[in-house]
């Protein structure tokens, strides 16, 4: 049986590269299977655009793009990573050139998105904006699925937020639409799968005796439950403490730190101050 | 009859860069380092509470955000008076995690981002994307040993994975350690995760020493010629960084043309704006003062990179510029490293002053480096304190300064009312990738391009192996627009 083919256009927009690297840390698979192999039998990703791996440079690759729009309608995978800057047409941002002009990264967008079969938004950045929209919001940074919005673009979203995202959460995503289809995906009102994004931080931690003793950590160091340095597991929907991070060595509260409520849409805005309580009064 | 050579988007770096070069008779009179590091972080990080500024400058770049939450937390620690008060466990833990991002950034720099311009991988794995398409001709080793290399570009992904594997021990996750805060860190060296930490260290050691080094030196002996292209401005700064009980791994200094140390003052860093997109009435001033003014359409400008100069002059940093740096300070083990490599590669010191040389250097800091964590990690005391109470001041100043992969780093600001009145970043990119300042001296990876003879202008390897060979991280895609038109004969976009 021939190999199913996904070609995979990877745009980076306001972001800091931090989920391609992520990405990168894959375990099971990795990210030459990734790269090389059927990730599942008989299907295959390829990995025709990305800046930051692809040997090519210049406008040879920009030409890898324009050719996707024309002649791979509706027969790719479009994964976006960083928010869109749209002040000023866009002109924060651009991905290259094109006979002497620039690319911005929203006409990018519109025009890859248009023709995806798909589209991914990774990291919390593309799905909702992220840092680089935090107020004042400089650069007028919006996520994809508001761009797409905006501009009538209907091909589905799916978003895989996170400061950077677990790298299983998209390889997870993708082996969903390779065996059963992206009909398949469940997403919650927010676009996410519930695989990953459908419990609470706060359901899973093992420090959630201690929330329910009342034992709390006075300060960063203490064993305890971080509520009163705040934590924001208690809002925040992923499961970090089942999955753990990095080939399962730790996660944000196994080593002493707070939950920063990095996948939510208000991240950072409204998860911070870092260190100030958020109580469940407040979240009423 | 001139040409103009514009390669937009520079791949296979961090972030969004765009070089142009305009050539005469085969070589480059002219050069345009473009950058676009404008997010708008430091607009973002006014009027926050000061210790969000060790999580939220992480997010700058997701390739070396260990080295912004340890600049973050020196300057924070400054602030808030701490600098004295930091326990030597957390001093230690925090040069591991550093030392380990030093670790996953090198690897990744050499064989993923880098070795494409020298390895033939289509030669080994077929007409395959991303490996195509690519610049044809210049590919100089092949068969076996080529085979050879692009199996460590494979293996090396599983090292640099692994690289922060380690770093997340004590760091919780990467990218983006939660580990490394105001006052000191949040985990406990306990016996367990020393002894962790360590083997899994030395898988890395391993690898550097015999996978990682021997490849800079194959690539070396096959590519013998550029040794001699890409000199530069020759002017170094180190700032110094990680930061032990024991004193700096990597000194600071500033070394001369010819060789010569000085001291480092930060006083003598100022930002021009001439070229840049930013105010003209803030340019020229030290960062302790600086601001962030973005002016898109100023006609002179061609870059969002402001132009850092230290007494006025262009300078170079990265690993070439620590390595010279502790070299010309009679540093034992640098000294050793180097002059080992040179004899290796029948080169002088003059040589490292060249593409090679800042590969090389490099990766003889890797070792330098993850030789020197072994040490550190036995100097950890399990029941010993990790981190002091602090609280935010009313009102005060700060500065961090310290060594990220790419070179050394600042973060300065400003407390009013407890909250972040000012604070300004200035990026080892900043420094290399800068445009002409107010005196139109171009920037280090400008001066490295001029000169270069450009054998084919329809596959300039020369160009892209320049600019890659400084790892430039330009920490995000963001890009400025300007409406600009070639005024030159023949105008390509390769």
């Amino acid at each position: 049986m021939a190999t199913k083919k996904y070609p995979v256009i990877w745009l980076q927009g306001a972001g800091c590269t931090g989920c391609s690297v992520s990405v990168l840390n894959a375990v099971s698979p990795r990210i030459q299977n990734l790269l090389l192999d059927e990730l599942v039998p008989g299907h295959q990703l390829n990995l025709i655009f990305h800046a930051t791996v692809m040997a090519g440079q210049g406008e040879p690759v920009v030409e890898v793009l324009k050719d996707a729009e024309k002649n791979r309608k509706g027969g790719y995978i479009l994964v976006v990573e960083g928010a869109i800057p749209t002040a000023e047409n866009g002109a924060y941002g651009s991905i290259g050139e094109k006979g002497g002009k620039h690319l911005t990264i929203e006409q990018s967008l519109a025009d890859l998105g248009k023709s995806a079969m798909l589209t991914i938004a990774l990291g919390t950045c593309a799905a909702y904006g992220g840092i680089p929209a935090a107020k004042p919001n400089p650069t007028l940074c919006k996520g994809v699925k508001t761009i797409f919005n905006e501009k009538g673009i209907e091909t589905p979203v799916v978003n895989l937020p996170g400061c950077p995202l677990h790298p299983e959460w998209f390889t997870g995503t993708i082996s969903v639409i390779l065996f059963s289809g992206a009909d398949a995906l469940e997403l919650d009102q927010l676009a996410r799968p519930k695989l990953f994004y459908g419990q609470l931080i706060h359901e899973n931690c093992p420090r959630r005796a201690d929330f329910d003793k009342g034992k709390f950590a006075e300060k960063l160091g203490d064993p305890g439950c971080l509520y009163q340095l705040g934590c924001k597991g208690h809002y925040t929907y992923a499961d970090c403490p089942l999955r753990q991070w990095n080939n399962g060595v730790s996660w944000c509260v196994k080593a002493g730190s707070p939950c920063l409520g990095c996948v939510e849409p208000e991240f950072p805005d409204g998860t911070s101050p870092i260190y100030e309580k958020v109580t469940f009064e407040d979240l009423k | 009859m001139s040409t103009k050579i514009k390669i937009d988007p520079i791949t296979r770096i961090e972030g969004h860069m765009a070089i142009e070069a305009v050539i005469d008779d085969g070589v480059v009179k002219e050069a345009r380092s473009a950058g676009t590091l404008f997010r708008g972080f430091e607009i973002i990080l006014q009027g926050r509470d000061p210790r969000d500024a060790n999580r939220l400058t992480q997010r700058i770049c997701g390739v070396c955000p260990t080295s912004h939450a340890m600049a973050s937390a020196l300057c924070i620690d400054n602030a808030f008076g701490l600098t004295d008060k930091i326990s030597d466990n957390a001093k230690l833990i925090r040069c591991l995690m550093l030392g380990a991002n030093f670790l996953q950034s090198h690897i990744l720099h050499f064989y993923h981002l880098a070795a494409l311009d020298y390895v033939d991988a289509v030669g080994a794995v077929g007409n395959l994307a991303p490996f195509v398409p690519r610049y044809e001709g210049d590919y100089r080793v092949s068969g076996e040993a080529n085979a050879e290399l692009v199996n460590h570009y494979i293996r090396a992904l599983d090292i640099r994975r692994k690289c922060q594997e380690v770093l997340s021990i004590f760091g919780g996750k990467m990218p983006h350690n939660v580990g490394i805060v105001p006052g000191g860190v949040t985990e406990h060296p306990t016996e367990d995760k020393i002894t962790n930490f360590l083997w899994r260290l030395n898988e890395i050691r391993d690898f550097v020493d015999n996978t990682y080094i021997p490849d800079v030196i194959a690539v070396a002996k096959a590519y013998s010629d550029y040794f001699d292209i890409g000199k530069g401005c020759k002017r170094l700064v180190a700032y110094g960084g990680f930061d032990l009980p024991t004193g700096k791994l990597f000194k600071s200094g500033v070394v001369s043309p010819d060789l010569q140390p000085e001291p480092f003052a930060k006083e003598n860093i100022t930002e021009d704006l001439k070229h840049s997109w930013y105010v003209d009435s803030d340019s020229g001033k030290n960062p302790a003062q600086g601001e962030t003014k973005p002016q898109p359409k100023k006609k002179q400008g061609y870059s969002f990179i402001k132009s850092p100069r230290y007494k006025g002059e262009v300078c170079e940093l990265g690993p070439l510029a620590r390595m010279v740096s502790n070299y010309v300070q009679a540093d034992a083990k640098v000294k050793e490293l180097v002059d080992s490599l040179l004899v290796q590669a029948g080169a002088g010191v003059d040589a490292l002053f060249s593409v090679l040389g800042r590969h090389a250097a490099r990766a003889l800091e890797a070792k330098f480096v993850v030789d020197a964590m072994v040490d550190w990690l036995q100097a950890l005391k399990p029941d010993e304190p990790i981190i002091v109470e602090n609280q935010i001041p009313d009102k005060s100043e700060g500065v961090g300064l310290t060594e990220a992969p790419r070179g050394a780093l600042g973060h300065w600001m400003t407390i009013k009312d407890k909250k972040i009145d000012r604070y300004q970043v200035i990026t080892p990119t900043a420094w290399n990738a800068s445009p002409k300042d107010d005196k139109d001296q171009p920037g280090a990876v400008e001066q490295a391009l001029i000169g270069t003879k450009v054998k084919d202008e329809d596959n300039p390897f020369e160009l892209v192996r320049i600019v890659r060979a400084f790892d430039p991280c330009l920490a995000c895609s963001v890009h400025l627009l300007d409406a600009k038109g070639s005024e030159l004969g023949i105008f390509r976009a390769v």
